[in-house]
């Protein structure tokens, strides 16, 4: 499957069940949506939203059949995006906790 | 290619540029380039995303209600159009891999007629923003029984939706210069860089409005 040379694209049956899976995905996000979940609706969406992704950069961009760095360097931009995240939330959600800033 | 005066035929050869030790070495490079690419547009879209958290943490019932006023069914049908673009898109690449030009230039034109319905979608949706007052500005009207922060919502919607739209508009163009290509006969099985390349940044752009379809249309609707 992540053979080094020879076959380096999926078969054309992975890019459909790919495209049948992000179709049913998208129907159960809707669905999802509407249920009253509490806090868990939206990292429910979210869960799915990644499984989304996961399936189009493995499958449709050929992560799957790349060298390992390549994917290295995309999963690098996840910690990037983390770093950006959470400093600047920890900055914002906390501003409430000190008595001198109100909003 | 240095030694232009060796008339080498056009063919796989004459692609392969002088510092690569292979065709395949060269593929690699051209790939990985494109990828660390892409690295920087997650994290021009993430700056975005940070935006919107933040305002969300601290507005969430006027996001709630902002976020119900989107239209799910051109949202969800928009959402459909892009997967379905983004197998076209797979597909041309497949037939590139394989140099079957015909091929390479039906699933090129599938792909811009599924990322131009997109579009047109997006203008009916802006479309009836502006009619209804829900552009941020001075014709903003906050919509009742909504905290005045919803602007921000639409503020952000705008922003977001209109730079994947300005995304898409670029990767339309991409792919109208592929398809000049592909006519001329460019792309080969030995040969097909561009069709790859476009085709990440075309599953890039489909994998952003992912996570803005749920954030965007889909936050509120459990409190319907």
């Amino acid at each position: 499957m992540s053979a080094p040379d020879g076959h380096r694209h999926p078969t054309l049956a992975a890019y459909f069940g790919v495209f049948a899976a992000l179709m049913a995905l998208t129907a159960l996000t809707v669905w999802a949506a509407f249920q009253h979940l509490g806090i868990w609706n939206t990292p429910l969406a979210l869960a799915i939203a990644m499984t989304k992704a996961t399936l189009v950069a493995l499958i449709f961009m050929h992560l799957l059949y790349s060298p390992k760095r390549t994917a290295i360097v995309f999963a690098s931009s996840v910690m990037w995006l983390v770093i950006l995240f959470v400093i600047t939330l920890s900055d914002y959600l906390s501003r409430s906790w000190l008595p001198i800033y109100t909003r | 290619m240095a030694d232009a005066h060796t008339a080498a035929p056009h063919g796989a050869r004459s692609h392969l540029r002088h510092h690569f030790a292979s065709l395949d070495a060269q593929k690699e490079a051209a790939s990985l380039g494109m990828w660390a690419f892409l690295v920087t547009e997650v994290l021009f879209f993430g700056g975005m995303f940070a935006a919107y958290i933040v305002y969300r943490a601290l507005f969430t019932r006027a996001f709630e209600g902002a976020s119900n006023l989107l239209d799910l069914k051109l949202g969800a049908f928009n959402t459909a159009v892009l997967i379905l673009s983004s197998l076209t898109m797979a597909m041309a690449v497949w037939a590139a891999s394989q140099g079957r030009k015909n091929l390479i230039i039906l699933f090129l034109i599938l792909t811009i007629v599924l990322g131009s319905v997109f579009l047109g979608v997006k203008v009916i949706e802006y479309k009836q923003k502006f009619e209804h007052h829900e552009v941020p500005g001075p014709h903003f009207v906050v919509p009742e029984g909504l905290p005045r922060q919803a602007e921000i919502f639409f503020s952000l919607y705008f922003c977001m939706t209109g730079l994947h739209a300005l995304h898409m508009v670029i990767g339309v163009g991409l792919l109208t210069w592929l398809i000049l290509r592909a006519r001329r006969g460019d792309f080969t099985v030995a040969y097909n860089s561009p069709v790859e390349l476009t085709g990440l940044y075309w599953h890039f752009v489909d994998i952003i409005w992912i996570f803005l379809f749920p954030l965007l249309y889909l936050l509120g609707r459990h409190t319907l």
